[in-house]
């Protein structure tokens, strides 16, 4: 299995343990990745804001480059893969946007044909491996934790782009944690917005998001969090302290990317899967399956 | 077959707070839920209470909350929701007051369409541009079909915990005014939603998008109405930055500079620099923040991303 890695900016920037932990866990799972150097941001939905033509034109880009490799795309962020997943459908299906956009990547000698397919590690693991194989490398059962999912936006909704897990009832985190030998927490929040998009212009509405959802959480008896988009644990982690103290609570929630908590049960360290780049300590977990930082 | 609905109660004349019944019945293969609730009214509990008029998904009153999502009950079928969920639980929509069981008051629904001002403020006919006329219902972006049902704003993440928001019904109206080529006041309209609780409060979660049964889109009419208030030169609120900085860094850079962009948004904003700064700082401690300044922030590629960027203001520049 061999995939065009598309790792977003956020796993090259404020989230290495993201890209960290994406390396030592497509290794062992056996999924040959090729890195997207090359490749541009998304857009994160920001540059479709000023210019959707514009957008469509970054990422048609981004797919050529993979169609030329012969390989599809895996991504490791929710919004990257909303966006683009959205992107790719938007040309492969409306008349005459394809050609339309490729006019604009002309000039420098690229083309898209539409026959790339992006794809998120979350639905690679579900839907290609599968929780069974996945299973197999399980050296670590997270047997005594609690762990509540977090799916963050795009990797649901609009769900008529997207069409892997149903926006209404989304299983596939549930699944792999599941797989890992961890409960999975159901709580209301878990389909919820993190607030990322907010947090620099109101933030006092992004952590009213953040406090919310992280205190359903731990009303159900959570003990961390897992999300697969490095905004969403940018935001739960980053701003927990300041959500905590709006609703006058002692959060104390750690966030694992997806990859994370995946590599603990395979048995990675905590430092090879940056735990200590989090904000937010995630001690308590860490002993709980018994193994020191 | 015969199937039970979990129906939230709620009589605040006798209840301190809502509890949910079991009602058994039988149904067909297309029972409706309204169906069912109209059933159980007559045959087993009269007090049950909840709003329709139509039956038909046009007068917008029976949108409730079915499995956890805001749906309209009568558009919606039994059997699908038991295969999806293998279950069947209808309550009130959320972020409305209950009045009693599923009904809810709209009250606060009406005001915040009421604050956009739903009405034409008409140019005099002359100056009406007619070519921009007969595309008139393409630029309302489907914004017309809303039946004022209120599904999206029970179900927007930033209403639930920020009532001052206008929500996404009354901004997907406020798109249709100031999409409507005979409405005169539209650099007023836009200026309106400029601050606390307008355009820039919504996070874009797409929930609305998702519930809407008439395929109203309200975030895209926010985005909209984004992007035209910054083409009329309403450039200086944070959220406005957030995307000018945004595109901006992606034309340099390739890729976002989450060191720079911060401080690309905020400017000269003292009080929110300070605000920044202490998790800045903590960042920085946990190495995540990148250094804003490197000598080549650049992807390699980037002569090819500015190509593009160049290539799409230079057909912008061309349709005038
Ligand atoms: S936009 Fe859609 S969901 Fe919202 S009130 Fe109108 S019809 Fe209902
Ligand atoms: S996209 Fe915006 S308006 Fe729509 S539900 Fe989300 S926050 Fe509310
Ligand atoms: S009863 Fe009128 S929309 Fe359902």
């Amino acid at each position: 299995m061999k995939y065009a890695l598309y790792t977003g900016c956020a796993a090259k920037g404020a989230c290495p343990e993201l890209y960290q932990s994406t390396m030592h866990v497509t290794k062992r799972l056996g999924i040959e990745v090729v890195e997207m150097l090359n490749a541009s941001c998304c857009g994160a939905g920001v540059i479709t804001e000023a210019d959707p033509d514009l957008a469509l034109a970054i990422n048609a880009r981004t797919f050529a480059q993979a169609e030329a490799l012969g390989l599809n795309i895996m991504t490791i962020c929710g919004t990257c893969q909303g966006v683009m997943g959205m992107a790719n459908h938007r040309l492969k299906t409306e008349e005459g946007l394809l050609d339309r956009i490729n006019l604009m990547l002309a000039p420098e000698g690229v083309k898209y044909n539409g026959r790339v397919e992006v794809k998120h590690l979350l639905w690679i693991i579900v839907g290609e491996i599968g929780v069974e194989a996945l299973q197999r490398h399980v050296t670590r059962p997270l047997e005594n934790l609690r762990i509540a999912p977090f799916y963050g936006c795009y990797i649901l909704r609009p769900s008529k782009y997207l069409g892997f897990d149903d926006p209404e009832n989304p299983v596939s985190l549930e699944k792999v944690i599941s797989a890992l030998s961890a409960h999975p927490v159901d709580y209301e929040g878990k389909t919820k917005c993190c607030g990322f998009p907010l947090v620099l212009e109101k933030e006092l509405i992004a952590i009213g998001m953040v406090g919310a959802n992280l205190k359903e959480a731990k009303d159900e008896g959570a003990d961390a969090l897992v999300t697969p988009c490095p905004l969403c644990h940018m935001n739960l982690d980053i701003y927990q302290e300041r959500a905590g103290k709006k609703i006058g609570e002692k959060l104390a929630l750690p966030i694992f990317h997806l990859p994370q908590l995946i590599g603990l049960a395979m048995g990675f360290t905590p430092k090879e899967l940056g735990l200590p780049h989090h904000l937010v300590s995630t001690e308590n977990v860490v002993e709980k399956i018994q193994l020191k930082v | 077959m015969r199937v039970t609905l979990h129906i939230q109660k709620f009589n605040p004349e006798t209840d301190s707070k809502p509890h949910e019944e079991p009602y058994r019945l039988d149904i067909g293969r297309g029972t409706t839920v309204l169906e069912a609730l109209m059933r159980l009214k007559n045959e087993t509990d009269g007090t049950l209470t909840f709003r329709y008029a139509c039956r038909s998904a046009i007068c917008g009153s029976c949108a409730m909350e079915i499995n956890g999502t805001e749906k309209l009950a009568c558009m919606t079928q039994i059997r699908p929701e038991l295969e999806r969920h293998g279950e069947v639980r209808v309550g009130p929509l959320k972020n409305l007051p209950v009045i009693k069981d599923l009904v809810v008051g709209m009250q606060p629904f009406w005001e915040k369409v009421r604050s956009i001002r739903p009405w034409l403020d008409p140019l005099p006919h002359e100056q009406v541009d007619p070519i921009a006329m007969r595309n008139a219902y393409k630029a309302f972006n489907n914004v017309e079909a809303c039946i004022m049902c209120g599904a999206c704003v029970a179900a927007c993440t930033v209403y639930e915990v920020s009532k001052g928001f206008a929500g996404p019904a009354a901004l997907a109206k406020a798109w249709r005014f100031a999409a409507d080529p005979r409405e005169a006041a539209v650099a007023e309209r836009l200026e309106g939603l400029q601050g606390d609780g307008g355009i820039w409060d919504c996070t874009r979660c797409n929930y609305c998008v998702e519930v809407c049964p008439k395929d109203v889109k309200p975030m895209e009419a926010i985005i909209l109405l984004r992007r035209a208030s910054i083409q009329s030169g309403l450039t200086q609120t944070m959220g406005s930055r957030h995307i000018t900085s945004f595109v901006d860094i992606i034309r340099h850079e390739g890729r976002l500079n989450e060191g720079l962009m911060p401080m690309k948004v905020i400017g000269f904003r003292i009080k929110d620099f300070l605000r920044i700064l202490p998790l800045g700082i903590k960042m920085f401690l946990k190495g995540k923040v990148p250094f804003p300044f490197k000598l080549k922030p650049a992807i390699p590629g980037i002569k090819q991303v500015r190509a593009i960027f160049e290539a799409r203001s230079q057909e912008k520049r061309k349709k005038g």
